[in-house]
């Protein structure tokens, strides 16, 4: 009950804060002293601490099972594991936007302290632009969705929290996703206060470029984490469904991609300055704009937490304010200086960094249409759609040839003119892979000359960058590493979809059934009691061609609060594949339903979208390096 | 002059975006497909809320008036939003309101009775969700429209609104 009140006012201080820190930097920003007022750092740190504590006692509340908050008692119950019970606290949408604020003043905060060096005008612009964001948030959260509301009577029991959310990645997985994505907001905070400074150079690169890099780290992860949730827990055995709510985390991964490279050409050559204003500004507004399509309830996903229209509402008019504030600056105050650094010799690294600008360009728009082409039909004609994964991968995959073969050459190109070297080794490199590939493919597909040249492309990256790896001198491994782990990425997905099988019959205890590739024994079927929920387990041997024996054990598990019947899968993993196997209970009888899925290299989707990551790391703890 | 024109056309084109999406979060989360042919109740046996006993639909279906068949849950928080809207149908003499009491606990479902009221001339139970299934339901709650024939005339997948309400009313009059 106390952390409750805490809590409450903490915000309203928080949002006090906001307000003063506003007033304070406004009269500080024609003070003729070079560096900002001290008490705008101290009183940022204080927002911070007050949104910390804040935060803090939702989590005490929910440990304690505080039932007097009613989103303790909307998303807790007294016998979820203390794990589940702090993991809770994020795991709904009041809970959510707390962290949504955590993530913004933490931002803020360690970009004053981070920037020093640069001009007074700019950091004190910059603050102000993020606290615009900063304020709407608070109000957001205390207008429409307070986390600290009073319930009284206080009920004995909570409703539970979803028994889907209660996975160790996912409770991970949104304090990492919003790093990133909430992380996208000093982005557009500081290149809109580049833009009103006319301060887009080379020096505002170097220095963006490494909030850039941390965004786009840990959007890369907080995304691989959904995508693991998505395969252990919910069992389709997938890991990317293009579901609205994994698309609207995609797109500013996009966008934030392309922006990282456009960077680079800016802190080179101080080019490309509309491109990198543009992607900043797009990369949050798509933040926003996924936060508004997922917690508005105007899609219907797992991620919709309630139907609140005044909240969608709210965050609608909001995103707009920002889209308008945002393209007002970026008219009134946007000048490019020296159009002739925009004209680049056709081959050279710069074109190449536009061209793959181009191509997620593209990748955006379809993934946007996707989107949100139903929601906007629904409105106009009333006509219900849904754009399933054949619209995206029948427009995307064959781009993605092009795309590699610009990738494993681009960054072999040289700034301002260029021309391709040892031409002979990457002749030979690409016939090696057509090669490879071809022998690899040749009786595993039907339609095997188009995924021969999309593997082949795809193998040549891998051996290009693998090459550039080893026998390069080191000075851009970040790079390297990342555009290596992209490579294996693909080349993994694709592998995954060629060779995958799987089996879906129904089977009951003790029974057999033989396929051409092995055997499935049904052995026996087991009860469990745990404290949130009562499992059946199955006992599955699995024989395979060579007769080599591997146990599976899926379990249906029914959770008592809230009732849900969840099946969770077993997967036993290896290097070469995941042997996937999920049963279902048939109505009426005493058989299983079961889908057993071989799914090759797996593992090697989640370890290259690691070493994607581990490569943006790379470039950014270099680049401090340096300094 | 450039400069103008495309940020009218910048302009012109988020107001139709604003627009667009305000209309969409108007636009309840309810949906009513359209019914080619009129399919016939499924044949079934049910558990009955208050008595434990079997009941089949012959049973229930049996009086030559309309039927509305409302698939709820206790733990559904858009169940909770229509229900005062199933009340006030329920006070209509000319239609009968069946409860499908989906994958729920039975004492939390009494509880969620006795504090909201109980529109149903009828609750059945359907514990595992396959007699739903049959009905051909999306996922709770929805709301299904039986005519004389006992046949299924409309459905509305979502909470009911007011709108959905008066056009109940004209079909069962």
């Amino acid at each position: 009950m106390l952390a409750n009140q805490i809590g409450y006012y903490s915000l309203i201080l928080g949002l006090l804060l906001s307000v003063l820190l506003c007033g304070i930097s406004i009269k500080d920003f024609n003070n003729s002293s070079k560096q900002i007022n001290q008490k705008v750092l101290s009183l940022s740190f204080l927002q911070l601490v007050f949104v910390i504590v804040s935060f803090l006692s939702l989590i005490f509340s929910f440990v304690n099972s505080d039932f007097s908050n009613e989103t303790v008692f909307n998303n807790s119950h007294t016998t979820k594991p203390l794990f589940y019970k702090i993991s809770g606290t994020w795991g709904n949408h009041e809970g959510s936007l707390l962290l949504w604020l955590l993530v913004l003043t933490l931002f803020i905060f360690l970009f004053l302290i981070k920037s020093r060096e640069q001009p007074k005008k700019y950091r004190i612009l910059t603050l102000l632009f993020q606290q615009i964001i900063i304020i709407g948030f608070f109000l957001f959260v205390l207008l429409t969705s307070n986390p600290f509301n009073y319930l009284f009577p206080i009920p004995i029991e909570g409703l539970g929290l979803n028994p889907i959310l209660q996975d160790p990645a996912l409770a991970i997985h949104p304090p990492i996703l919003y790093l990133g994505y909430v992380g996208t907001s000093i982005i557009f905070s500081s290149s809109l206060a580049a833009v009103t400074q006319n301060y887009i150079s080379k020096e505002w690169g170097q220095h963006v470029k490494k909030w850039v890099l941390v965004s786009w780290v840990f959007l890369t992860l907080g995304i691989m984490l959904g995508s693991i949730w998505a395969y252990y827990e919910l069992g389709w055995g997938g890991f990317w469904f293009w579901d609205p709510v994994e698309n609207v985390s995609l797109m500013p991964w996009l966008t934030l991609t392309a922006l990282l490279h456009c960077i680079i050409v800016l802190e080179r050559r101080a080019a490309l300055t509309s491109w990198v204003v543009i992607l900043s500004i797009t990369t949050f507004t798509l933040s926003m704009c996924g936060t508004f399509l997922v917690r508005s309830g105007i899609l219907n996903s797992v991620h919709t937490f309630a139907n609140d229209p005044t909240r969608g509402i709210f965050i609608l008019i909001f995103l707009f304010v920002l889209i308008a504030l945002s393209l007002g600056v970026f008219f009134l105050f946007h000048n490019e200086n020296n159009k002739s650094s925009n004209n680049f010799f056709w081959l050279s690294r710069e074109t190449s960094i536009l061209i793959n600008n181009w191509f997620m360009m593209y990748f955006l728009s379809v993934v946007l249409i996707g989107t949100v082409y139903p929601i906007f039909l629904d409105v106009i004609s009333s006509e219900k759609i849904s754009v399933g994964p054949p619209f995206y991968q029948k427009l995307i995959v064959p781009f993605l040839i092009p795309f590699l073969l610009f990738m494993s050459l681009g960054p072999r190109l040289k700034w301002v003119k260029s021309k391709i070297e040892n031409k002979y080794s990457l002749i030979i490199t690409f016939i090696i892979s057509v090669i490879l590939t071809f022998f690899i493919l040749k009786n595993l597909t039907t339609d095997l000359l188009f995924y021969t040249v999309l593997v082949s492309v795809a193998f040549f990256l891998f051996f290009t960058t693998l090459k550039e790896l080893f026998i390069k001198k080191l000075n851009n491994t970040g790079q390297t590493v990342a555009h290596l782990g992209f490579s294996l990425l693909i080349l993994s997905i694709l592998f995954n979809s060629i060779l995958s099988s799987e089996i879906i019959t129904n089977i009951k205890v003790g029974e057999k059934y033989n396929y051409s590739e092995g055997e499935i024994f049904f052995k026996k079927a087991e009860e469990r009691k745990e404290s949130n929920f009562n499992a059946i387990i199955g006992h599955f041997e699995i024989k395979d061609k060579s007769g080599k024996i591997i146990e599976l054990k899926p379990e249906i598990r029914v959770y008592n609060q809230p009732i849900i019947i969840t099946s969770e899968a077993d997967i036993k993993t290896t290097l070469l594949d995941d042997k996937f196997l999920a049963m279902n209970l048939v109505k009426g009888n005493e058989y299983f339903n079961i889908r057993y899925q071989v799914k090759p290299f797996m593992v090697w989707i989640w370890i290259s979208v690691l070493l994607l990551s581990f490569g943006g790391l790379m470039s950014l703890l270099k680049k401090r390096y340096e300094k | 002059m450039k400069n103008k024109l495309s940020s009218f056309v910048v302009i012109i084109f988020l107001s139709f975006c604003f627009v667009v999406f305000y209309k969409g979060l108007n636009n309840p989360n309810t949906y009513s497909p359209k019914i080619k042919d009129k399919k016939n109740i499924p044949i079934f046996e049910a558990k009955d809320f208050n008595s434990n006993s079997y009941l089949n639909s012959e049973k229930i279906f049996e009086e030559d008036i309309f039927y509305i068949i409302n698939i709820w849950a206790s733990w559904c928080v858009p169940c909770r939003t229509e229900h005062p809207l199933l009340m006030g149908l329920s006070k209509n003499q000319s239609v009968k309101l069946i409860g499908l009491n989906y994958r729920d606990n039975l004492n939390n479902a009494k509880k969620f009775i006795n504090k909201f009221g109980n529109p149903y001339s009828q609750i059945i139970i359907d514990e595992d969700g396959t007699l739903s299934v049959e009905f051909g339901a999306f996922g709770v709650p929805e709301t299904f429209i039986i005519d004389k024939n006992k046949k299924i005339i409309k459905k509305i997948v979502g909470p009911i609104n007011k709108e959905i309400v008066e056009e109940i009313k004209l079909i069962i009059k």
